[in-house]
């Protein structure tokens, strides 16, 4: 588990809380330490994805169970903020609020419907919703306006009173709403696995028999986390829609389900920081790529490094990483006591 | 009323290539416990083969079929070969290579066919086949009885032959199949280019009715998925029936309702058959639980 693994490497100094501090400092700082407008862009591009990766981690990181239907709540949340903020001319506050309940009900619904029966059905029935929720807004064009799409969706805005209207229309601006974002996800991820209901979860996953013998109520668990990770895509694609202010039905294709699903596993599922790391990695290496070879050659590589990973880097990239340190980094002869702490903090969360 | 014989005619010939697809994906989960993404890459697989052997080969039409079966057969071992040392991971596992799999075929066949849509050359005539109520175009009636052939001959294979009773010994329990002298390894092969080989043909019949194209495997897959769902997962005679039943419910779907919702209509179906049935419609009371 990395976050644990992360606390131990930070255990053994003194400012345990200083290496997040400076991540964070940088994280912040981006938009002045980055050379310019397209770095940003793919920095905004990175932290939606990084959201939308932590969101499928908790199902199949922590459940176990593959949800393929990730694109449907991505692109039900894009679009109910889009169709709020268009149509009603609501805030677009409450529209991306409201994006977040409507892609967590949407999960509720596929998760009462499906977790009941889990593995492949569950990952059937996921799939066949985006079918149905993309197919819904191909054909409903008085609402949706078909494959034709949606423009001008407004910029997000806050009245701050005294001071005016402050608009989110700067790539600067939106960075740092993503990014703050992206913090709050990965802190509910935190504080949902580091707790009583992520240990449920994992020993659902590790053995569901046992689990439900000390009274873990399997289902609840997996529908509430499909809630709450749904709803975490839902705000990934609220955030995405206004931002390139545009939405068609091209956001349910599965090629970003498969972009996620790449992320995560290479990334380290059921870890903290493997899909943040895999997003970040996928995010940049379509765009190194993309100067170099064609579409159709990037997903073929995309497919390939699946398959790779799958093979030599089973856990993914994070838990290889840190595994490799552990073996190299020196170990300081005064930390006998938190080496005792470290395998009570790693084994909980494993 | 009078479009209903017609719309379930038309139901019941493309339903039967969906059999073909859903017969192969089951047996192949219920054998390996493989959920395979690329089953609809061998679809495509198929189609292009056909194209190839009657562009390049022979021009006819059977021996382009065959082609596409063989080719299909190929691919769909060396594909397991890929799998052989996952065997003993987890469904997840498996299921994250099938989706590599999936995703560097597809755009492997991308890159060599390019995206521009085929049409398979076929020597049938265009005029349709007249018969009381019904007017059929000949290509679609062949099609229907290659299906058709297809599917008696599966059946006739697991039922019937020393090698399907191996494949339904290791189907019911790989190690007791392997003490009674069944070579499991041979036998995993030979299945998933068995239901490979089914959905090349698939991909073939149904490639020369309408056109094909790099990405017509991602519509076969649902498709699959649906009627492997309506069947119940490793069931061979659900597969079968659920395929005709899908090709009929969307027949009359877009006949009678809206055509854009067509390809929405198996989704709706693996809902309903959740809710209901979990373990498919024509599962058998003792296959539950």
């Amino acid at each position: 588990m990395s976050a644990s693994v992360a606390r131990l490497a930070l255990a053994r100094r003194p400012w345990p809380w200083l290496g997040p501090l400076l991540v964070g400092i940088v994280l912040v700082a981006a938009p002045w330490w980055l050379p310019n407008q397209y770095h940003l862009h793919i920095a905004i591009q990175a932290g939606i994805f990084a959201i939308l990766a932590m969101s499928l981690n908790l199902l199949l990181g922590y459940t176990g169970q593959l949800s393929l239907g990730h694109a449907a709540f991505f692109g039900i949340g894009g679009y109910t903020s889009a169709l709020l903020g268009k149509h009603l001319g609501w805030p677009v506050f409450v529209g991306m609020v409201l994006a977040v309940v409507a892609a967590g009900l949407a999960g509720y619904l596929i998760g009462r419907l499906s977790l009941r029966l889990r593995g492949a059905y569950f990952v059937l029935v996921s799939l066949s919703f985006a079918g149905v929720v993309a197919l819904i807004a191909v054909n409903w064009m008085d609402l949706t306006n078909g494959p034709l799409g949606l423009p001008g969706i407004p910029e997000p805005a806050i009245a701050i009173p005294g001071l005016g209207e402050f608009s989110f229309r700067s790539k600067e601006s939106y960075y740092l709403l993503v990014l703050a974002c992206a913090a709050v996800s990965y802190f509910v991820c935190h504080r949902l696995v580091c707790s009583r209901f992520g240990r449920a979860c994992v020993a659902l996953r590790e053995n569901e028999t046992l689990a439900q013998a000390v009274g873990v109520n399997g289902t609840r668990y997996l529908v509430v986390t499909a809630v709450v990770s749904a709803a975490m895509a839902g705000a990934a694609g609220t955030l995405y829609v206004h931002y390139t202010r545009f939405v068609s039905p091209e956001i349910f294709l599965f090629s970003y389900t498969v972009t996620m699903v790449v992320m995560v596993v290479a990334g380290g599922k059921g870890t903290l920081l493997g899909p943040v790391v895999g997003a970040i990695l996928f995010t940049i290496l379509p765009e190194v790529l993309r100067a170099v070879t064609s579409y159709q050659w990037q997903m073929l590589v995309y497919g390939i490094l699946l398959i790779l990973t799958i093979f030599f880097l089973p856990k993914g990239i994070v838990p290889a990483v840190a595994g490799w340190w552990r073996r190299v980094a020196p170990r300081p002869a005064a930390a006998t006591r938190t080496v005792a702490g470290e395998a009570e903090a790693h084994e909980p969360a494993r | 009323m009078d479009i209903l014989p017609q719309l379930v005619a038309n139901g019941l010939i493309i339903g039967g290539t969906y059999a073909l697809l859903g017969i192969g994906l089951t047996m192949i989960f219920g054998l390996m416990n493989v959920v395979n993404f690329a089953h609809g890459e061998f679809y495509t697989l198929g189609a292009y083969a056909a194209l190839f052997v009657l562009s390049a080969l022979a021009p006819n039409f059977l021996v382009a079929i065959l082609g596409a079966i063989l080719v299909g057969a190929l691919a769909g071992a060396l594909v397991e070969r890929l799998l052989a040392p996952l065997r003993h991971e987890s469904i997840d596992t498996t299921m994250l290579l099938m989706i590599g799999v999936w995703i560097a075929m597809q755009n492997g066949e991308l890159l060599a066919w390019g995206g521009v849509a085929k049409n398979i050359p076929t020597p049938f005539p265009t005029e349709p086949v007249v018969l009381g109520p019904l007017s059929v175009a000949p290509l679609r009636l062949f099609v229907l009885f290659v299906t058709a052939g297809l599917i008696v001959g599966s059946h006739l294979l697991i039922q019937h032959t020393k090698l399907g009773r191996a494949m339904r010994a290791t189907f019911q329990d790989q190690e007791t199949a392997a003490l009674m002298g069944v070579n499991v390894e041979r036998i995993h092969t030979i299945t998933f280019a068995f239901g490979s080989a089914l959905a090349a043909a698939a991909g073939a019949l149904l490639g020369s009715v309408f056109l094909v194209y790099p990405s017509m495997g991602d519509l076969a897959l649902q498709k699959a998925f649906s009627v492997v769902i309506l069947g119940g997962l490793g069931n061979l005679g659900g597969a079968a029936l659920g395929g005709l039943l899908l090709g009929v419910a969307e027949e009359l779907g877009a006949g009678y309702v809206s055509s854009g919702y067509r390809d929405a209509l198996g989704f709706l179906l693996i809902i309903l058959v959740l809710l209901v049935r979990p373990s498919g419609l024509f599962s058998r009371a003792e296959r539950v639980g």
